[in-house]
C-alpha cells in the first residue's frame, strides 16, 4: 500500500458520472447538482452585493434613498436570507445531493423529477421570501422573517429533501454511511424541526399575508433563539461540516485524520448545540437558570466544534505542500481555520461577563461574518471549484491563478471586515457602559454611532473586496463551463523554481 | 464490517478499512489535549451549576450556592448609583438657580447631568451642544424666543411649545397668504422691509411700501422695529438669525404659510431634578441671561 494508491481519489478532475459497481454502471443524477451549483454562485453574488449596499447605508444613511423598499430595515433581512438560505442553502443542496450519491454509490432517490422539484421548489421559496421582505411582509423574527404561506411551502420542499436524502442512503451500495452524510442528515432533520416549531403561527385570514405566533413573550423569544442559534448550529455548522468531510479529503487526496474523533465530535456537537440558544438572551427577562444553561452548554461546545477543525486540518498531514500548489485546497483549509476561530470566539462571547460587553454591538456582527465569510463561504468556494470541472467534465478549471486571486482578495476583505467590527464593537460596548464618578453615562447613543463611522467605511471596503472576489470566481467558472483553458504558468513550475533556488 | 484495513504509508497509521468514493479514514485516537479540555469544560459547567441558578424545578429553579439573581443584581446597581447621587439631587431640588450657579460643586453636578440628559433627549432636534438646525433654534447663542433666564428655560422644557401641556407656551404666526390676509405683492413688500431691518433689502421701493404692511400686520407681535416679543415667542427680526433660513424665498414661505414649530412637554418624561439640570446646562451653553 503506497501513498499514491491511498490518494487515488484526489483532485477529481477527470471523474465521470457512473462508477463501476461490480459490472453495472451507476447513473448518478447530476443535472440537479449542476443547477444548485449555478444557483449557489448566482445567489452568492446577489447576497454579497446586498450586504455591501446595506453596509454602505450604515456608513452613509442617505443611501436609504427615502424610499421604503430600499430602507435598511427591509434590505437587511434580504441580505441575511440571501447569503444564509439562498447562497448557503443552494450550496448545501448541491454538495449534499452530490456527496450522498457518490458516497452511497446509489443514484438519487426520486430521480431527476424529484431533483427538479427540489431545485425549483427551493428557488420559489427564495423569491417568495425576498419579495416579502421588500414589500414589508415579515414575522419580525430574525432569520425566520418569511410569513406563514412561505413557511408552509418551504416545509413541503424540505420534507421532499429529507425523503430524497434518506431514500438515497437506504438504497446505498456501501456497508457504512459516510460521516459527511451524518452531518447532512442531522442538518436536514433538525432544520425541519426548528423551522416548524418556530413558525407555529396562526394566519389572520386565509388570503392575508399576516399571522400571529403561538408563543408569546419570553417563551416566544426563547423559541426564536432556540431556532436562531441552531440555524447557525445545524444549517451553517453541521451542514457545512458535511461539505468539509467530503471535499477536504477529496481535494487533499488524503484519508480523514480520525474516524473516532468524527464519531465523538459529531454526537457531542449535535447533543450540546441544541441547548445553547439562551445565550442570545443574556440579561433579559429570560429566567436565570435558562441563561446559565445556554452559557454552560456553549462553553462545553468548544471542543466538539474543534473536533471538526482538527479532523479537517490534520487530514492534510503528509500533504501540506499541496497548499502551495493548490489554491482550491487553500480555500478549504483556510475555511477550517476560520471555523476554528469562530467556534472559539462563540463560547467566549456566550460567557455572561463577556456578553455584557459584546451583546448588541458590532462585535456580534464581526463574529457572525468571520463564520459566514471565512467558514461558510470559503468552504463553499472550495467545493464549487471542485464541483464545476467535475460536473461539466472539464479537464480542469479555466484558471488556478484566478482562484488564487480570488483567495487573496477575499481573505483581505474578511480581515478588513472582522477587524473593523471587532474594534468598533468593543469601542461601542465600552462607550455604552462608560460612567463618570458622579454616576452619569459618558456618551449618548448618537456619539457612539458617530464614533463607529470610520469602521463602517472600512467594513464596507472589506465587503467590496469580498464581492469582487466572488465576481472573479464567477468569471472563472463561466469560462470553465465553456470549456476554456487559460494559458498560464502551472503551480508546480513555481514550486520547482523555489526548490531549485534552495 | 471492516473489509480492508491498511497502513497509511505517510503517517504509518492504520485505516478503518472502509472506503467511500476513494475516501478512507485513519484510525487515529482522540487527541489527548482535546479530550482533557473537553472534560475541563464539562467540570467547569458542573461547578457553575452548583454555584448559580441552573436546574428548573417546575415552579422555580435551584438558586445555586451563590444565590445569584440578575434582577436583584441590576436593582442593586441602580440603587447604588441613585444613592451616590442622592445627596446632590436633594440639594439641587431645593436650591434656587442662583444658589446652584454660585456653588461650583453643585454647578458641576448639574452641568454633567444636564449634558447627558441633553444628548439623550434634546440633541436629536437641537443638535449636539445646542447648535440648532432648521426649525429648531440654536440654544448656544443669546437669541432667545421665550426667554433666556434659567427659570424661563426650565418652564419651556417643562411645558413645551404648542404642546399638549395646559400651560404650554403658545404663539401663532398666521398664514397671511394662504388665508388671504395679504396679497402676493404685499408679502413681497413686507419681506423686503424685514430684510431691510438687517440691511439686506434688494428692492428699496418695495421695502418702503412694506413698512406700512409691517406696521399694520406684524408689529403687534414682532414689535414696531422688529425687536420681537418673548411673551408670544415672536422672534426678533432686526438681527440676522433666522430659524428657518435667511433667504428671501424662505421668508416669503414663512409669511405666506405661517409657522408652528412644536416642542413637546418634558414634565413626566424627565424628573424635576433632570429638568433643573437641563436648564442649568442650556443656560451655560453661552447665552444664559441673569
Amino acid at each position: 500500500m503506497t501513498a499514491a494508491t491511498l490518494s487515488h481519489g484526489g483532485a477529481g478532475a477527470g471523474q465521470s458520472a457512473g462508477q463501476a459497481l461490480g459490472t453495472t454502471e451507476i447513473a448518478y443524477h447530476e443535472a440537479v447538482v449542476r443547477h444548485f451549483t449555478l444557483a449557489t454562485v448566482f445567489w452568492g453574488i446577489v447576497g454579497f452585493a446586498a450586504g455591501l449596499f446595506i453596509a454602505l447605508q450604515l456608513a452613509f444613511p442617505a443611501l436609504n434613498l427615502g424610499i421604503e423598499y430600499f430602507g435598511f430595515g427591509r434590505l437587511r433581512p434580504l441580505h441575511t436570507s440571501a447569503v444564509i438560505f439562498a447562497f448557503g442553502g443552494n450550496a448545501l443542496f448541491a454538495t449534499s445531493l452530490y456527496v450522498v450519491q457518490r458516497t452511497c454509490r446509489a443514484p438519487l432517490f426520486g430521480g431527476e423529477a424529484m431533483g427538479a422539484f427540489l431545485f425549483w421548489g427551493y428557488q420559489i421559496f427564495i423569491v417568495l421570501a425576498a419579495t416579502g421582505y421588500v414589500f414589508g411582509i415579515t414575522q419580525g423574527k430574525e432569520y425566520a422573517e418569511p410569513e406563514w404561506y412561505v413557511d408552509l411551502w418551504l416545509t413541503v420542499v424540505w420534507v421532499g429533501y429529507l425523503v430524497v436524502y434518506v431514500g438515497t442512503i437506504m438504497r446505498r451500495h456501501e456497508p457504512h454511511i459516510y460521516v459527511a452524510n451524518w452531518f447532512f442528515l442531522a442538518m436536514i432533520l433538525t432544520v425541519a424541526m426548528l423551522h416548524i416549531v418556530n413558525n407555529l403561527n396562526v394566519p389572520v385570514s386565509l388570503f392575508g399575508a399576516h399571522s400571529y405566533p403561538v408563543f408569546a413573550g419570553v417563551q416566544g423569544a426563547m423559541v426564536q433563539w432556540w431556532y436562531g442559534h441552531n440555524a447557525v448550529g445545524f444549517f451553517l455548522t453541521a451542514g457545512f461540516l458535511g461539505i468539509m468531510y467530503y471535499f477536504v479529503p477529496k481535494q487533499a487526496g488524503r484519508p480523514v485524520y480520525s474516524y473516532r474523533l468524527s464519531i465523538i465530535h459529531f454526537w457531542a456537537l449535535i447533543f450540546l448545540y441544541i441547548w445553547a440558544g439562551p445565550h442570545h438572551l443574556h440579561y433579559t427577562s429570560l429566567p436565570d437558570w435558562a441563561q446559565t444553561l445556554g452559557m454552560t452548554f456553549s462553553v462545553m461546545l468548544w471542543m466538539p466544534s474543534w473536533g471538526g477543525m482538527i479532523n479537517g486540518i490534520m487530514t492534510l498531514s503528509g500533504a501540506w505542500d499541496k497548499l502551495r500548489t493548490d489554491p482550491v485546497l487553500r480555500f478549504l483549509v483556510t475555511s477550517v481555520a476560520f471555523y476554528g476561530m469562530s467556534t472559539f470566539e462563540g463560547p467566549v462571547m456566550s460567557i455572561k461577563a463577556v456578553n455584557a460587553l459584546s451583546h448588541y454591538t458590532d462585535w456580534t456582527i464581526g463574529h457572525v461574518h468571520s463564520g459566514a465569510l471565512g467558514w461558510v463561504a470559503f468552504v463553499t468556494f472550495g467545493a464549487v471549484y471542485f464541483l464545476v470541472p467535475t460536473l461539466w467534465k472539464r479537464e480542469r478549471l479555466y484558471s488556478l491563478r484566478l482562484v488564487s486571486v480570488h483567495f487573496w482578495i477575499s481573505t483581505l476583505g474578511i480581515v478588513l471586515y472582522i477587524t473593523a467590527m471587532w474594534i468598533s464593537g468593543v469601542m461601542q460596548g465600552l462607550m455604552w457602559r462608560a460612567y463618570d464618578n458622579l454616576g452619569f453615562l459618558q456618551y449618548s447613543f448618537v456619539e457612539t454611532v458617530e464614533a463607529m463611522h470610520p469602521f463602517y467605511v472600512i467594513r464596507a471596503m472589506g465587503g467590496l473586496l469580498f464581492l469582487i472576489g466572488a465576481l472573479v470566481m464567477a468569471y472563472n467558472l463561466v469560462r470553465t463551463i465553456r470549456g476554456d483553458l487559460r494559458v498560464e504558468q502551472p503551480y508546480t513550475a513555481v514550486r520547482t523554481a523555489v526548490a531549485a533556488a534552495r | 464490517m471492516p473489509t480492508k484495513i491498511e497502513k497509511d504509508a505517510i503517517t504509518g497509521v492504520e485505516t478503518t478499512g472502509h472506503e467511500w468514493d476513494g475516501i478512507r479514514e485513519l484510525n487515529n485516537p482522540l487527541p489527548k489535549w482535546w479530550l482533557y479540555v473537553f472534560y475541563a469544560t464539562i467540570v467547569w459547567s458542573l461547578g457553575y451549576w452548583v454555584l448559580y441558578p441552573s436546574i428548573p424545578t417546575g415552579k422555580g429553579h435551584t438558586d445555586g450556592l451563590l444565590a445569584y439573581n440578575s434582577r436583584e443584581d441590576v436593582a442593586r446597581d441602580i440603587s447604588r448609583a441613585r444613592e451616590a447621587q442622592s445627596a446632590y439631587r436633594a440639594r439641587i431640588e431645593n436650591a434656587s438657580y442662583t444658589e446652584i450657579m454660585d456653588d461650583p460643586d453643585l454647578l458641576n453636578f448639574a452641568i454633567t447631568g444636564g449634558r447627558f440628559a441633553f444628548a439623550e433627549n434634546c440633541a436629536a432636534c437641537h443638535a449636539a451642544g445646542g447648535a440648532g438646525q432648521k426649525g429648531y433654534p440654536a440654544l448656544a447663542d443669546d437669541d432667545w424666543l421665550w426667554g433666556g433666564k434659567a427659570e424661563e428655560i426650565a418652564f419651556t422644557i417643562q411645558h413645551g411649545i404648542r404642546s399638549t401641556s395646559p400651560d404650554t407656551r403658545m404663539g401663532d404666526m398666521p398664514r397671511f397668504g394662504v388665508d388671504g390676509m395679504l396679497t402676493r405683492a404685499q408679502i413681497n413688500d413686507v419681506v423686503e422691509y424685514v430684510m431691510g431691518l438687517g440691511n439686506r433689502a434688494t428692492d428699496a421701493a418695495a421695502a418702503g411700501r412694506g413698512e406700512t404692511v409691517f406696521a399694520e400686520n406684524c408689529a403687534s407681535c414682532h414689535g414696531e422695529k422688529g425687536e420681537g416679543n418673548r411673551e408670544l415667542g415672536a422672534p426678533r427680526l432686526a438681527d440676522n438669525i433666522w430659524l428657518y433660513g435667511a433667504s428671501k424665498a424662505t421668508l416669503v414661505e414663512t409669511v405666506n404659510g405661517g409657522r408652528a414649530g412644536v416642542m413637546p412637554t418634558w414634565a413626566g418624561r424627565l424628573d424635576p431634578v433632570a429638568i433643573k439640570q437641563l436648564a442649568v446646562y442650556v443656560h451655560t451653553l453661552g447665552g444664559g441671561e441673569k
